[in-house]
């Protein structure tokens, strides 16, 4: 079995991600937070940890900026629902996942502005696009960091530096980033920062969270109120964080195996694993753009993009390929709109939508040449004349640039 | 030795404490938090008091917000 879903969700996970579950639930097992015990305190201890590496992993000095969430999507509506009110003016692009786009449309109808900056089709977004958007009203700047359809890069540092300029908010969707591609938050102007912990940090599903920079959270508004473990005599919520945004118990068993997942990417070294993903999407992408009948979306360029693509083969929709990848190949990817009809529309493929592949840390060289080769066989199955090689070795020849490539591609990177 | 407390707004702020605490040498110790220094059911860091020099300049210099001190 070739699992090529990755951007929906890393799998497998480490060894480390399911024994620290399995402590946990074994050995630790308390409320994190709610009592004075050993049980208690060691569940506080763990969940700190996790905030520890997370502010390693993302520059950010203080750990308790960072709160944690069910996945990215609640901490995109916390900032969503928690900064605008009517009357206020958003920015986004034409490239969000639904987690954006919904909340957004939701507000729009109680009287929030929206402007949506235009992406190209191959998914790239020009910073100026932002600034001529930006009016005396704009609240929020809120960018996907990568897409999930095609996997190319949004201008996050670029867009910060305007928004900031400007005295804008600015919020990154780092869902598929986190983990995978370098994020620098000392570096970089970004106020609010959602992140998935079940994709690149090879977190178990249910985890997520927001990185919100110092002063930001005196605009945020909560989500959900209640029990935090703090001020207990008081009946209003607490203003500091994290307990501001972190009511009720927590996904404690989720966060240790979040905490082991952030830190395998620590002790990998995220520009490790992005060389690795880069080599193999080189690979990919080269397969693929060498088969007739079958056509790839995005920048085309592994330089600017994450280890996601989308392709359609002539002749076949989207569901067809991925049945017959599954059936026949016992290859996993999805099919369709993944979330994101806007990124379909800019992309040009609504409403059909594409056929999208994402390996991850543990997809090898191997895996990537059977699915290539695979998806060779279904496009000549459909489209006989235009093949003039019988044979898929003489028509498609892969190749893996440098021998430093070759080391990582083959899953013996550092 | 008489001891005293750091009292938190969060367990997690009392978390970030002991982890810097600990860093700089300071021995502390999380504890329930005494019955008669507060209703709420939370930690406290307990440390010896010849240390509370110590103790305040290192919070402050990690940047660790605190509720207040009370010896026990
Ligand atoms: C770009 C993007 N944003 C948001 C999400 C939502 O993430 P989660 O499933 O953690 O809520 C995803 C993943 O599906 C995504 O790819």
């Amino acid at each position: 079995m070739i699992y090529m879903d990755n951007a929906a969700t890393s799998w497998p996970k480490p060894e480390s991600v399911r024994q620290a579950m399995d402590d946990f639930m074994r050995n630790v097992g308390g409320n994190p937070g709610r009592s004075g015990h050993q049980l208690s305190i060691e569940a506080g201890r763990l969940i700190y940890e996790v905030r520890e590496a997370l502010a390693w992993l993302f520059g950010i000095d203080d750990p308790l900026r960072i709160i944690f969430t069910s996945n990215a999507t609640e901490a995109l509506n916390l900032v969503i629902n928690g900064i605008l009110h009517p009357g206020d003016h958003v920015i986004t692009s034409s490239m969000e996942h639904n987690s954006v786009m919904r909340p957004l449309r939701a507000l729009e109808e109680k009287g929030v502005e929206l402007t949506i900056a235009a992406c190209s089709p191959q998914g790239l977004l020009e910073p100026e696009e932002v600034d001529k958007a930006i009016r005396q009203n704009t609240k929020l700047i809120i960018l996907n960091h990568a897409s999930n359809v095609v996997g190319t890069l949004l201008p996050v540092a670029e867009v910060g530096e305007l928004a900031h300029r400007q005295g804008v908010l600015f919020c990154v969707d780092a869902a598929q980033t986190a983990g995978a591609y370098p994020i620098d938050l000392e570096a970089l102007s970004v106020d609010l920062l959602a992140f998935s912990g079940h994709k690149s940090l090879y977190g178990p599903q249910g985890t997520g969270g927001l990185c919100i920079r110092k002063g930001v959270e005196s605009e945020l508004e909560p989500l959900t109120r209640g029990g935090t473990g703090s001020y207990s005599e008081y009946e209003q919520q607490p203003d500091f964080l994290p307990d501001k945004y972190e009511s009720g118990t927590a996904n404690t068993v989720g966060l240790a195996g979040l905490g082991a997942g952030v830190r395998f990417v620590l002790s990998q070294g995220t520009t490790c694993l992005r060389a690795k993903e880069e080599a193999l999407m080189r690979l990919l992408i080269e397969g693929l753009k060498n088969i007739p009948g079958v056509i790839t979306y995005g920048s085309g360029d592994t330089r600017k993009q994450i280890a996601v693509i989308s392709f359609n083969i002539r002749g076949l929709g989207p569901s067809e390929i991925a049945m017959q990848l599954e059936e026949e190949y016992h290859i996993m990817c999805r099919a369709g709109l993944h979330c994101a009809p806007i990124t379909h529309k800019t992309i040009v493929t609504f409403p059909q939508g594409t056929v999208r592949l994402s390996p991850g840390y543990f997809t090898s060289q191997q895996d990537v040449e059977a699915t290539v080769e695979a998806i060779w066989k279904i496009a000549k199955d459909v489209s006989k004349t235009e093949f003039p090689v019988a044979d898929f070795k003489s028509s498609v020849s892969l190749s893996v640039g440098t021998n430093e490539d070759k080391r990582y591609a083959n899953g013996k990177g550092d | 030795m008489p001891h005293s407390v750091v009292l938190f707004y969060s367990a997690s702020g009392a978390l970030r404490a002991e982890k810097l605490l600990k860093g700089e040498g300071i021995g502390v110790k999380l504890i329930p938090i005494p019955r008669h220094l507060g209703s709420d059911c939370g930690i406290c860091l307990r440390f010896d008091d010849s240390e509370e020099t110590r103790v305040r300049k290192a919070l402050e210099e990690g940047g660790v917000e605190i509720m207040r001190i009370c010896e026990i």
